[in-house]
Order: structure tokens, then C-alpha cells, then sequence
């Protein structure tokens, strides 16, 4: 299992062999505040890095969620449907979103590492 | 162009409770606490929340004939209202729109006090000053706060805070009395379908008083988040959303605000207008709206009729905790404005089928009588 990787999106990203987990991240369902809905995309659905591909909505309002990198959609996170809350309670394992089959891996290398993404949430 | 928040007394309060604030209505306003707007909508429908509404107006307004100089500004009826009672009352433009919609309080044959919407408090009152008598005087009281505690809990919290006149008001009374000690004047009224209180307090004992209502273990407080879910569920209007001065009383089905002897004599703001809506109807009507799904739909979102035709707009929309699923209000063409009547909503370019429901979504449990439990 390789590294999680994040951006100024606050989206996270981490590639398992040939597919990558993607979620929003602890400091976002902080922000967001009690989810009661998300949005998936189609799988298959070809998308592009920094694309509009999913919404999650609070109580409050929706907000937008982006592909971190480019690929193909392989698989979304139906237990989200049911229980949209999982994005609050384990925003990084149970509440992942949906997986890509990226089209270029080395597009992750420009994505913010654990530490360089703490240093920019200090920014904010 | 920087501009600065206005601070209630409680802002002190609310950072120590680590609430998130957020700007509304100028103000500097707890969305949210730690609990979360979901666990803060619960705790007001099963036990008691505590809400700092300080940011609204508070005005006092008194002298001879203060309530018919009153009733200049609204179509109300005042004169009737008893000493001790509250009324729920719209100020209405000369066209017949809504410039605000108040609370309006009797305290004495002569003696009045009115809460408004913060964001209108200040267009309220170059109204009244318009309109009022020159024997009638209109007094702002800045340094007051407002606090809400709301839920069924509620009365059994102000009965251990020694507040025992303001437990023995029915809904909508009012009295100038003491709870915890403290100085106030209390309405059983409130903004959550819920029965509750709505707490005047000088602004110096206001940290004091909150800090005594939230040591009562059934007590939590809550933010605007929470109050906004709490109204819509009630069917309660959110002035500048679902009412302002393009609507209309009759369009927004607020016709019960306006006394029956008004109805008579036609001498309130706006009378022509309200006057034709009730013989001919409306061309509208403020409905609530049951959208399919758990997708909430916002405010702005486009009302269509089943062949796609356009027939209204949402005003407020949101996810309600108690429903369990998203709940809408909106203006639809009258003749779409039937319980029951199939919609669709277009959501980010979808269209998502949806009906119209009766307001309440959540039905109210006021104290109608402080006889019964």
C-alpha cells in the first residue's frame, strides 16, 4: 500500500497496486460539518485531474469533489448512499468516495505528501 | 473594503464553547458548535437548546394609543391584543409586500415591545418612525441580549432555574420577571415548532444567565444551522428566503397574521393589494415541497411542473434531521399549489421528482394551555 497523497482541494488519494482510494480528508468533514448526502460518479466515467466528479452536501450546503488525478472510474462507495455520515466517522478508510484506474501514476508525484499537506492546512 | 462584525454579549461565550462563527446579518454568529448541527437539531427536538438570538431587534414602544399607532405599520390586530400576550405580526409596505415580520408584545395598555429580523431592524424602524404618532415613542434597546431555549425540556429546565411565572405562561404569553435569579422579560414563544421561551436579558447578565441555563444537564446549545432545520420542519418562514417585500400575506399564507377587524376596515399598508389577492387569488402560493431521495435541494433551486414547464422557485431547502430526508419551501404557481401535487426540482441539471406537502413537515408542540401537561 503505497503513501496517502492530498491536495489544496482537501481530496486524498492513495494507490493500491493498479487502482487508487480516493476521499476527502479529516480537516474537509470537519469543515463541511454532519454530511447527509454524497453524490457519486457513473463508473467508467473517464475523468480528468481537477474535475468536478462528485458532491458531498452537508446540512448546510454541497460542495464540490475533485479527481485528484487523471483516469477511469472504477468502482464508487455504495455503503455512502445509506450511511453518508461514514464521511464524518472515518473520512479516510470507511468513507472513501470512489477508486480510479489512473492514466498516468506519476501524476500522484505532483500531489502534496502527509507533511507538505499539514504545513499548507497551517496556512489556512 | 473591510467590514467589521458586530459582537453579541454572548460572543465570549461562544468561543469558550468552541463554536464556530460565521457572518450573518453583520453579526459574528455561532453556525454550529462541536456537537454538530445534526446532534444540536436532536437535542432541541428531545431535551432543550440553548440559541443566542441577540442579533435581532428589540425595541420598545409606548405611549397613548401606542397600539393603534402601531397598527399603522401592520395589519394586525393590536388593540385587541391583551397585556401579557405576544403576537406573531407582519409589516407590510404600501404595495402590499412584507417589509419584516415581528413578534409584537404587550406588556402594558400602553407599553409594547417588538422583536424584528436583524438584517431589517434598521429599514423597521425608519418605518415606525415614520408612521407612529408623535405621542408614541420607539426606543432601540442595544444593550440587551435574546436568548432561545427551545425543546420539551424546556419548561422543566426554567422550573430548576426558580422561573416559576415564566414556566406558568401559556404559549405566546409574556411577563417581566426572573429567571436564575436574573432580571428579564420572558415570551413562551420561539422559532423551532417546539415548545420554548425567548429570554430578554440585560446585556451585563447575559454570559451569566446562558452559562446557568446550560449547567441544567437537559441543555445544549445550538447554532443558526440547527435554528434553520428546526424553522423549516415547522414551516416557519426565514425573512429575505421566504418572504420579503415582493411577497405578498396571501401569497405566502400568512392571511391568519392579519385581524379580522382589519379585514373590515382595509387601513393597514399594502390593503389594496392583499384585498384583490383574497377575492380573485393569488397568482402564487408558498408551499412546502417534498423532494424524492435524500439529495437536498437549496434555496434558488427551479420549481417545474410534470411537463416540464417552469412554475416556481424554492426559497429554503435543506436536509431535515427529524424528517429524515430533505425538505423544501417555495412559491409555485397556485393552481400547482395543491397537497400532493407531483413536481420535479432541477438539480445541478437533473431533474428529481418531488411533491407538494402541508406545513408543517414536523407538527408543532406548543404549550397552547399551561393547564395541560
Amino acid at each position: 500500500m503505497s503513501e496517502m497523497k492530498f491536495t489544496k482541494d482537501h481530496e486524498w488519494i492513495r494507490l493500491d497496486g493498479d487502482v487508487a482510494t480516493v476521499g476527502i480528508t479529516d480537516h474537509a468533514q470537519t469543515a463541511l460539518g454532519d454530511v447527509v448526502f454524497v453524490e457519486l460518479p457513473e463508473v467508467g466515467r473517464i475523468v480528468t485531474a481537477g474535475e468536478a466528479c462528485a458532491v458531498v452536501e452537508s446540512v448546510k450546503a454541497a460542495s464540490d469533489i475533485y479527481a485528484p488525478i487523471s483516469g477511469k472510474v472504477v468502482e464508487v462507495n455504495h455503503a455512502l448512499s445509506d450511511n453518508p455520515g461514514l464521511v464524518n466517522t472515518s473520512p479516510l478508510a470507511d468513507g472513501w468516495f470512489f477508486r480510479l484506474e489512473p492514466s498516468d501514476a506519476a501524476e500522484l508525484e505532483a500531489l502534496l505528501d502527509e507533511t507538505a499537506y499539514a504545513a499548507y492546512l497551517e496556512t489556512l | 473594503m473591510t467590514s467589521v462584525l458586530l459582537t453579541t454579549p454572548l460572543e465570549p461565550l461562544h468561543r469558550r464553547l468552541g463554536a464556530r462563527l460565521v457572518p450573518f446579518a453583520g453579526y459574528a454568529m455561532p453556525v454550529q458548535y462541536p456537537a454538530g448541527i445534526l446532534a444540536e437539531h436532536t437535542q432541541c427536538r428531545t431535551k432543550a437548546a440553548l440559541f443566542d438570538v441577540s442579533h435581532m431587534g428589540q425595541v420598545r414602544v409606548e405611549g397613548p394609543a401606542a397600539a393603534e399607532a402601531l397598527e399603522r405599520a401592520t395589519p394586525a390586530d393590536l388593540v385587541s391584543l391583551a397585556p401579557g400576550r405576544q403576537r406573531y405580526a407582519l409589516l407590510t409596505t404600501d404595495t402590499g409586500g412584507i417589509l419584516d415580520d415581528a413578534m409584537i408584545a404587550r406588556l402594558a395598555e400602553d407599553r409594547f415591545f417588538l422583536v424584528l429580523n436583524a438584517a431589517r431592524k434598521d429599514v423597521d424602524l425608519a418605518r415606525l418612525r415614520a408612521l407612529l404618532t408623535p405621542s408614541v415613542t420607539l426606543t432601540p434597546l442595544e444593550n440587551r441580549a435574546l436568548i432561545a431555549l427551545q425543546g420539551p425540556a424546556a419548561e422543566a429546565v426554567l422550573a430548576r432555574a426558580g422561573a416559576e411565572e415564566a414556566v406558568a405562561l401559556p404559549f405566546l404569553g409574556v411577563a417581566e420577571t426572573r429567571v436564575a435569579g436574573f432580571s428579564v422579560l420572558v415570551s413562551r414563544s420561539g422559532y423551532t415548532g417546539e415548545d420554548g421561551f425567548e429570554i430578554s436579558v440585560a446585556a451585563e447578565d447575559a454570559i451569566a444567565l446562558a452559562e446557568a441555563l446550560l449547567a441544567d444537564p437537559d441543555v445544549a446549545p445550538a447554532g443558526l444551522g440547527a435554528r434553520d432545520s428546526l424553522r423549516l420542519e415547522a414551516g416557519l418562514c426565514l425573512y429575505g428566503n421566504d418572504i420579503d417585500e415582493t411577497t405578498s400575506p396571501v401569497e405566502a399564507g400568512l392571511v391568519w397574521t392579519i385581524g379580522k377587524r382589519r379585514r373590515v376596515d382595509w387601513d393597514f399598508p399594502g390593503a389594496e393589494r392583499i384585498r384583490r389577492e383574497l377575492d380573485e387569488g393569488p397568482a402564487r402560493r408558498r408551499v412546502g415541497i417534498l423532494p424524492e431521495g435524500r439529495q437536498p435541494a437549496r434555496a434558488g433551486t427551479e420549481v417545474l411542473a410534470a411537463d416540464g414547464t417552469p412554475i416556481g422557485t424554492l426559497t429554503s431547502g435543506t436536509f431535515g434531521p427529524s424528517v429524515g430526508g430533505p425538505i423544501a419551501m417555495g412559491y409555485v404557481a397556485s393552481r400547482f399549489a395543491g397537497d400532493a401535487t407531483p413536481v420535479e426540482l432541477s438539480l445541478r441539471g437533473r431533474l428529481v421528482p418531488a411533491r407538494i406537502h402541508p406545513l408543517p413537515f414536523v407538527p408543532h408542540r406548543y404549550k397552547r394551555s399551561s393547564r395541560t401537561s
